[in-house]
């Protein structure tokens, strides 16, 4: 690590110029250093006022409202302070919905990247056609996701396309988006093979890093392929991996389209997350000082879990050892 | 250093936000009015716009009214969140079912005084029956545009095709009840392969549009003050046990995740207020419209409504309430009445109803129109009715499988929403 602190930096700077130190200190304030940090202020403004007005602003003003009681109809907006959290604490639906949470989200990720590593290293090889098949894989991500969604709607109907492929090969599908199980097991699937895409060429962009020497080395050696993907691909791409695990679990936490369009949260409340259950207390129940609330419980999950990932990175990321 | 001038960044946005986010100054100008409505039908938004023109006209102190059509499935959801955003519209269309929320919570803007003071207005003529959903301490709130009753069309080449009893035949042996109706849909399923009868706007979600079928058999989701819950009475349960045999023993309804389109000639018969008529126009087979069949408690009528109601966070309350009150007056009402039976008892004759909706007959407007608003139960609502929707929706999905426990079920739904009609 470094010595070199910001501020000894800028005495250092100040100094390297023995010559120029004396008219410098005659203008006084306005010194080489100054002048240097407006720069630099001037070159991060426009990001840090995006920032402040879309990011910092909603996020404190979030908070606000979760302190307050806000009904849109009366036009009231009464500060009740911890009142929201302590409802919070003993709203009835909230483990449920937890807890279908947690299923998606677990589901999501272990699916979403065991599928697009296999598909990266399978299209990692130089064979005829890959590109036509990376092509095909990546395609859905760039479609828009509410048309995607419903076409998968009507896919997943009783009588629709998948029960009908399924009928050709004598298998009687059940009704999808009805069963308790099958809804959300839908709704995972749905959105894997929509995003599944985007890790698989993060991944294959890791895999394409990976020096050649290694697997020849290990070859010579006499490992197997297993164990060569096992000690040599998976600990050099483990930053992709954890990558993707981050953008793959903070993503999954915040679907909504998808139960909006597929099942509204049903059958019963088998499809019910946090941000859809958020939407239903804010937007349709017009509870805003809830919905903030939840929102905030939302935000400190992802943050906890985000830094879970980023702690353990020592662990098992290769390249922080 | 960089922390104060972080803060000073921060500062200039918030108060840059503020500057944005505050009140547009009261223009001395012309105003111009906006509504929300949940139709984007061209032939609607014409005749409002004509209306518009004429008021617009005459009074200078508004420019002109702008309508804008949300849709309806998202409708008081979008509306919400638009006062919440502080992008509230001066007048708004309201469904019935959000109708206690809008009337008890004081988003709305009494309107007895505008309109009795309007000259000419005919106050007094208003159905009490129409207008009852949408008063408060003797005040109404909003103008009952739409009270829409539901009937039965038929698409007569379907059930000619499948053998069947067609519903006017019933009618003339006094014989059109609901055990007729689904064995006539029942055949139509079997013979045609098309679905029998649709419960339009249902759809394994929208379990309101099943009072339409259990108000039949004396049934309501909950009792007259809205406290004690009526799912699990002996009624309902009669009620959802035919229907639950109809649609997974029978297959008289398309069961839960198949989609028909009566309107696209997909299903022999469907639930839907008479308002869709409009939507047979240019069709290509031979229809007709009845009223819903007789359940064991005998004939019945369900209606659903739409109200106009003025919003107090509007920034032209008053002006939007004059408003309101000429697009209502009596001579626009009967121009109204072309598509939305009006509340006003002088139209409601089938002379009137007559001149502006070709589509149907004399009789089918006296027996499903008149005498369905003069009988007709309003669809069920309640306050907190989004989270009543909800919790009804999700308690009653598991009746939506061959093998449901109907009695079991509705039991849940009670034990659900008991105490959110407690509050």
């Amino acid at each position: 690590m470094s010595v070199l602190t910001r501020d000894t930096v800028g005495r250092a700077g100040d100094r390297s110029a023995p010559g120029g130190a004396a008219p410098y200190r005659r203008r006084g304030w306005w010194t080489t250093r100054r002048r240097d940090q407006l720069a630099g202020l001037l070159f991060v403004a426009p990001q840090l006022a995006g920032s402040v007005l879309f990011v910092l602003i909603p996020l404190g003003l979030v908070v606000w409202y979760s302190l307050h009681e806000w009904n849109v109809l009366a036009g009231t907006f009464e500060f009740v302070g911890p009142g929201n959290y302590q409802a919070l604490a003993e709203d009835p639906n909230l483990p449920s919905v937890l807890r279908v949470t947690a299923l998606f989200s677990i589901g999501l990720v272990v699916f979403n990247l065991s599928l697009a590593l296999l598909l990266a290293v399978l299209l990692n090889q130089r064979l005829r056609g890959t590109v036509v098949f990376r092509t095909l894989f990546f395609s859905p991500v760039v479609v828009s996701l509410v048309a995607w969604t419903i076409v998968w709607g009507f896919l997943l109907q009783d009588d629709g396309g998948v029960n009908g492929a399924l009928g050709t090969i004598g298998v009687d599908g059940p009704n999808w988006l009805r069963g308790d199980w099958t809804a959300l097991l839908s709704v995972i699937v749905v959105q894997v093979v929509k995003n599944v895409g985007l890790n698989m060429v993060l991944f294959l962009a890791a895999l394409q890093g990976v020096p050649a020497e290694l697997y020849e080395a290990a070859r010579v050696e006499g490992a197997s392929a297993w164990t060569r993907f096992r000690r040599i691909t998976v600990p050099l791409i483990s930053p992709t991996i954890l990558l993707t695990s981050i953008i793959t679990v903070v993503g999954s936490l915040q679907v909504f389209a998808q139960i909006a369009v597929l099942t509204q949260g049903g059958p019963g409340t088998s499809t019910t997350v946090l941000v859809y259950y958020l939407y239903q207390r804010a937007f349709q129940f017009h509870q805003f000082g809830y919905g903030a609330t939840l929102s905030v419980l939302l935000f400190l999950i992802v943050l906890v879990l985000t830094v879970v990932q980023w702690r353990m990175r020592r662990r098992w990321v290769f390249h922080e050892q | 250093m960089r922390n104060r001038l972080t803060a000073v960044v921060a500062l200039t946005a918030l108060l840059g936000l503020t500057a944005c986010g505050g009140d547009s100054a009261e223009s001395d100008g012309p105003v111009t009015l906006r509504m929300t409505t949940w139709s984007a039908n061209e032939a609607h938004l014409k005749l409002f716009n004509e209306i518009a023109a004429e008021y617009a006209a005459t009074n200078p102190d508004v420019a002109g009214i702008t309508f804008d059509p949300i849709p309806f499935e998202s409708y008081t959801t979008t509306l919400t969140t638009q006062i919440a955003g502080g992008n509230p519209p001066d007048l708004a269309w309201v469904l019935e079912n959000s109708a206690p929320d809008f009337v008890t919570s004081g988003a709305l803007v009494p309107l007895d005084d505008t309109l009795k003071s309007t000259e000419g207005y005919g106050f007094d003529e208003l159905a009490p029956a129409a207008t009852k959903l949408w008063q408060a301490d003797g005040k109404l709130f909003a103008y009952p545009f739409s009270t829409s009753p539901f009937g039965v069309f038929v698409n007569t080449d379907l059930v000619t095709a499948a053998g069947a009893q067609s519903p006017a035949e019933m009618i003339a042996a006094g014989q059109w009840t609901w055990q007729n109706a689904l064995a006539t849909a029942k055949a139509v399923q079997a013979e045609t392969g098309k679905a029998g009868l649709v419960v339009r706007d249902f759809d394994y979600k929208g379990w309101d549009f099943l009072s339409t079928v259990w108000t039949g058999w004396g049934a309501q989701a909950w009792s007259e003050d809205g406290r004690t819950c009526g799912f699990n009475s002996a009624e309902m349960v009669e009620a959802m046990t035919v229907l639950h045999r109809g649609i997974f023993v029978d297959k008289a309804l398309p069961g839960p995740g198949t989609t028909a389109d009566f309107f696209a000639g997909d299903a022999g018969m469907t639930i839907t207020q008479i308002s869709r008529a409009s939507l047979l126009d240019g069709q290509k087979f031979g229809w007709d419209l009845v009223p819903l069949p007789a359940g064991p408690k005998g004939e019945y009528a369900v209606i659903g409504q739409g109200g106009m109601g003025v919003l107090k966070q509007g920034r032209n309350a008053e002006a939007a309430a004059d408003f309101l009150a000429y697009l209502t007056n009596p001579a626009n009402s009967a121009k109204l009445a072309q598509f939305f039976p009006p509340p006003r008892t002088s139209l409601l004759t089938a002379e009137t109803l007559a001149k502006t909706n070709p589509l149907l007959s004399p009789e089918q407007l006296q027996e499903v129109v008149i005498d369905g608003i003069a009988e007709g139960v309003v669809k069920p609502s309640h306050t907190g009715q989004a989270e009543l929707n909800q919790a009804v929706r999700a308690a009653l999905d598991p009746l939506w499988r061959p093998d449901a426990d109907v009695r079991g079920v509705l039991d849940g739904v009670c034990t659900a929403i008991t105490p959110l009609l407690a509050k």
